[in-house]
């Protein structure tokens, strides 16, 4: 174009104004074809991105928590199972009045401070239209009353849902394990939308935990058109649940529960195996939390009341709990002894102490037991005779057989933790301490003591391999084609012998007279033994030991018990640790609980009437006790106003005051076994024995033969 | 025409009055969509107002030529006292204003004064002697007549109308024939300008907006949330649309603004990319046909006024369309004819009643 010039003329203008309005015709249409282009670009190319957007817009997804598979026992009957639950959650978003609904629920509700602290806490995370918990577990009429006003109240949400139950409460504890509400951890671990949504429950502790993957199901989903305000149009297509599957075990929930309670007040555990199969039949550590509070979320107090508990309560003792296995590795003992070329007639002169080197070494009868050969040192609980042999076949020969019976052994059960325990032998020590394998270790050692450690499940499988001379798997899960154990490498004549010496444990006038089955006919064989935790002086013992009954629950002696019956055809084996019990009291001793946990096996009726008998004296079942000590320690300490801590986030088995107790418990023991071997301790005590009948009848009241 | 038909009827521009009437009625169906199938709250008055705005600017159209250039600056002052006026309220009651109410009738003046810049301008270059126009005499008096009221609109504070003053008034510039080095000039400026705008000059929310629409997705739920949303209702119409009264977006209220400044996206949403074109070719075609009313003018100031307020027109559309596709900020500029609201109507048809009257002395100067 000519260049325009540059004094306008009336013609010149004209034409510029026509040139100039066709350029802006031409800009205007080049706008509209820009603009229908773009339009084109977000209708078209990205059509999919803005439906999707939009879609998600529109609908918005809650997800229906899936109801998880039940737990049952070996007959079908539940363990852990679901109940309806009326529960209250708000939508963040549909909420209108916040302090006003707020105040309402409250009210409807009887809401408390530490409720609100958390539900403020909660709803200051919340995002969107994911509902908050307000409560769970709400009685039907509270319940209704907030359904009546509802419609006062947008963003309430009540709804019916399902809640763990486990019928037996504490007794399955340790057993099931609990079930709680992810964990912000978890839910930023796997950002999966379940885990946010009010009502679903993961396992926490236990079963529950280890099984999760088998017990949780798949989610449902509520599909429903919402708008921009939260109100809902439609409910759309709603995707049901898939529940998780039943989780059957080998456990028998009569035999848990009794067990449980027959253990009293004890802080103890007892597992009870099938002899034939290596199924296990009760799993008990007592005493332990409600897992049906634990899963509905305990208090800040109710925490703490179970942390400071020395009855420890939030450990499974079964798993977690390591003692000194004491006398009871003394059948194991003889068959090493047996299979390392010792006669069973060979006898053993008990004088009531042994020298060793500069040390002495008592028998736990001051008096002695006179000649004894295998038989008789095992019923009688001789100490001197284990000492002697083990010195000379050494405790190398021994260790092997103790590992074979699952000592220092690890299962392969779906348990949260397993310890597993010391079975020492030379080379051990050398690993460990870098030291030489004494005498003196051998000796301490050879009466389950010393640098020996075992869980009650341990004990239990030996009991079993024991009872059955077959190398029994431990299961907890229900196989219908497991296969059965291979019998052990060991001489079916050496087991009889050891079986027969059990019998005489309970039967022929052993330390464990006690245990005598109530049902006629059925043979109980078994061993006592006793663990001591703390060390005696020279001093004490010039002075006389003192009796447990005088000392402190921490420093008393722990009670064990392995057993089996019927001795002569084992069907079940069982074992049983009291930690502290000191042989204080008869009903709460191991032989009895031992013997009333059996007879439960062969003759439930008489089982239940015996413990009818003694229940009382103790303060009731558990549900009344947990409730008593509850009331006792709400009513010492006043309820905290602080904000509740989430528990949840630790299972109740990684809890601090769980490694604490039993990180006590290991360290002296090993303060215990390393005084001795160093050879500076002055004497052992031997191991300690609950007395025989004929012993309790003409004991003198001042024998200081260690504490009972 | 046959002599059924009366001759001053058969004498209007029936193309352009039918064009106008589809984008209005269209605009009646999406509003009516937009309130849920119903015609109230919006069709009825929206409706009402633009038949009577319509006959309204039929009327217009009967004013003489000769009229709008005698009292172009009139209208023009009498608009910027308004104006002045509407400041003064702002200021003694507090916040912004932007409408006087007579009556029932409420009157925005910056609205009007869209129109008002573009005849005061056309009136002043047509005023000018042909010789003047590529002097400095030819610029200044337009920068005061554009500025003036450009910064009280944007003092109120209504960025977009501001911006479409000085536009409006620019085209008329640009139309006279002032150096097109000036508007390059200009445009340079303005690039460099307004980043010292946006920083100094606006308001906080405006400042914000402009912020937003850089990056809308950095604000999902706050200003952002507008062109999200708008986006969302115009990619998931697709071509044919969701079909009418099946828009998500608008009808479960997640489209903010959804029946006036955003009424294309609820159109867009049930109507998809065809109705989208089909809006946009209307108003083209309206606006081609304003510009070629000025080139067929003979007079000057006919000239200038007709292609200036066909380019208002195209201004509407263009800086509603651009805003609601995620284009430009959301300035709040209405989609003329089709968002509801009467301003911007009134505007739109009384620009279209000039238009007509220009033409009509075109074609026949001699009569009423």
């Amino acid at each position: 174009m000519a260049r325009a010039p540059r004094i306008m003329t009336q013609a010149a203008q004209a034409y510029s104004f026509s040139r100039r309005a066709w350029l802006l015709g031409a800009a205007q249409a080049g706008v509209g074809g820009l603009l229908i282009g773009r339009m084109g670009w977000l209708a078209i190319a990205e059509n999919e991105h803005y439906n999707l957007l939009s879609e998600s817009n529109r609908v918005s997804m809650t997800m229906i928590p899936p109801r998880r598979g039940w737990i049952v026992d070996r007959h079908g009957q539940p363990i852990a199972n679901n109940r309806a639950d009326f529960r209250v959650d708000v939508i963040p978003d549909r909420l209108e009045d916040k302090d006003r609904t707020l105040a309402l629920l409250r009210q409807i509700l009887a809401l408390t401070d530490e409720d609100m602290a958390r539900i403020e806490a909660d709803l200051k995370k919340a995002v969107g239209f994911r509902p908050v918990e307000i409560k769970e577990n709400i009685d039907w009429d509270r319940f209704a009353a907030v359904q009546v006003r509802q419609p006062e109240m947008p963003g309430v949400a009540p709804t019916r849902g399902f809640a763990r139950q486990y019928p037996a409460g504490a007794a399955v504890a340790h057993l099931t394990g609990y079930v709680g509400a992810a964990s912000a951890e978890q839910y930023k671990a796997t950002r999966d939308p379940l885990y946010n949504t009010p009502g679903f429950k993961l396992g926490k502790d236990g079963l529950e935990k280890t099984m999760e993957p088998l017990l949780r199901g798949k989610a449902g989903a509520k599909r429903v058109e919402v708008t921009a305000r939260g109100k809902l149009v439609q409910e759309l297509a709603t995707r049901p649940d898939v529940p998780g599957r039943t989780l059957r075990l080998t456990i028998d929930a009569g035999l848990q529960e009794y067990a449980a309670r027959r253990l009293g007040t004890n802080s103890g555990s007892a597992v009870v195996f099938d002899c034939q199969t290596g199924e296990m039949l009760a799993m008990v550590s007592m005493p332990a939390y409600d897992p049906n509070s634990f899963s509905s979320g305990i208090s800040q107090s109710e925490w703490k009341m179970l942390s400071e508990d020395d009855h420890v309560p939030l450990m499974n003792k079964v798993t977690q709990g390591l003692y000194p296995p004491g006398s009871t590795v003394k059948p194991m003992n003889g068959l090493a002894l047996l299979a390392a070329g010792v006669s069973p007639d060979e006898r053993v002169f008990c004088s009531g102490a042994m020298r060793v080197g500069t040390g002495v070494f008592h028998c736990h009868k001051r008096g002695g037991h006179g000649p004894l050969d295998l038989k008789n040192a095992i019923m009688q609980s001789c100490d001197i005779y284990f000492y002697e042999m083990v010195r000379r076949v050494g405790y190398d020969r021994i260790a092997p057989v103790a590992r074979a019976l699952g000592l220092g052994q690890k299962f392969d059960l779906p348990l949260v933790t397993q310890r597993y325990g010391t079975v020492p032998d030379s080379a051990w020590k050398q690993r460990k301490y870098k030291t030489d394998w004494k005498v003196a270790d051998s000796l301490n050692a050879s009466i389950g003591q010393g640098y020996v450690l075992a869980n009650p499940l341990q004990l239990a499988v030996m009991s079993s391999r024991i009872a059955s001379g077959r190398n029994l798997v431990p299961t907890m899960i229900r196989d219908p084609f497991k296969p059965r154990a291979d019998a052990m490498a060991i001489d079916p004549e050496h087991f009889r012998i050891i079986r027969e010496a059990m019998n005489g444990v309970v039967n022929g006038g052993g330390t464990g007279g006690a245990a005598r089955m109530l049902v006629p006919g059925i043979g109980l064989a078994a061993k006592t033994g006793t663990a001591q935790v703390r060390r005696i002086t020279m001093a004490e013992r010039r002075s006389g030991v003192l009796k447990n009954g005088q000392l402190p629950f921490k420093l008393r002696d722990h009670a064990l018990f392995v057993c089996f019956a019927p001795y002569d055809n084992p069907r079940y084996a069982a074992a049983v640790v009291l930690e502290h019990n000191g042989h204080t009291v008869r009903n709460l001793d191991t032989p009895m609980i031992g013997r009333d946990i059996m007879t439960y096996l062969f003759d439930r009726e008489r089982a239940m009437k015996s413990l009818a008998e003694v229940e009382p004296t103790w303060g009731g079942d558990i549900r009344t006790r947990m409730a008593a000590q509850d009331a006792a320690y709400r009513a010492a300490h006043a309820a905290p106003a602080t904000v509740a801590e989430e528990v949840d986030e630790t299972p109740a088995t990684n809890a601090r005051a769980v490694a604490a107790a039993t990180d006590a418990t290991n360290a002296s023991a090993e303060a215990i076994a390393n005084d001795v071997a160093a050879g500076a301790g002055p004497a052992r005590t031997g191991s300690p024995e609950p007395e025989t009948d004929a012993e309790r009848r003409a004991a003198p009241a001042d024998r200081d033969a260690g504490p009972q | 025409m046959s002599g059924f038909v009366p001759a001053p009827v058969a004498r209007l521009p029936w193309s352009v009055l039918l064009l106008v009437t589809a984008i209005g009625g269209f605009g009646l169906v999406v509003l009516y969509s937009a309130a849920g199938g119903s015609v109230r709250p919006w069709v009825l008055p929206q409706g009402t107002r633009f038949a009577v705005f319509l006959i309204g600017s039929i009327v217009i159209s009967r004013v003489p030529m000769e009229f709008w250039r005698r009292y172009a600056f009139w209208i023009y002052g009498l608009f910027l006292v308004l104006l002045f006026l509407v400041e003064l309220l702002g200021a003694v009651r507090g916040g912004s204003q932007r409408w006087l109410g007579f009556g029932p009738i409420r009157i925005q003046p910056s609205e009007m004064m869209k129109v008002a810049i573009v005849l005061a301008m056309a009136r002043f270059y047509d005023m000018l002697p042909a010789a003047e126009t590529r002097r400095f005499q030819a610029v200044w008096p337009a920068c005061v007549l554009i500025g003036l009221p450009a910064a009280f609109v944007m003092m109120q504070p209504d960025l977009g109308t501001g911006l479409m003053i000085c536009f409006g008034g620019a085209t008329v510039m640009f139309l006279a024939g002032i150096p097109l080095r000036l508007f390059i000039g200009g445009a340079v400026g303005a690039a460099l300008a307004i980043p010292l705008a946006v920083n100094y000059v606006l308001h906080d929310y405006q400042r914000h907006r402009v912020l937003i629409f850089m990056d809308p997705e950095s604000d999902p739920l706050g200003t952002g949330y507008h062109i999200s949303q708008s986006k969302i209702a115009i990619g998931s119409g697709g071509l044919f649309g969701k079909g009418f009264m099946n828009g998500t977006q608008s009808h479960l209220d997640y489209l903010p603004e959804g029946h006036t400044d955003f009424v294309f996206a609820t159109m867009a949403e049930e109507w998809g990319l065809l109705g989208g074109a089909f809006l946009i070719i209307a108003f083209l075609l309206v606006i081609r046909w304003g510009i070629n009313v000025g080139v067929r003018a003979e007079d000057r100031f006919a000239k200038l006024a007709a292609a200036g307020l066909a380019t208002t027109i195209f201004f509407y559309m263009a800086i509603n369309l651009m805003m609601v596709m995620g284009l430009a900020p959301v300035v709040g500029i209405p989609l003329p004819l089709v968002s509801f609201g009467g301003s911007a109507q009134m505007t739109v048809l009384i620009s279209l009643g000039i238009m007509m009257g220009i033409d009509r002395s075109t074609r026949c100067p001699q009569r009423w």
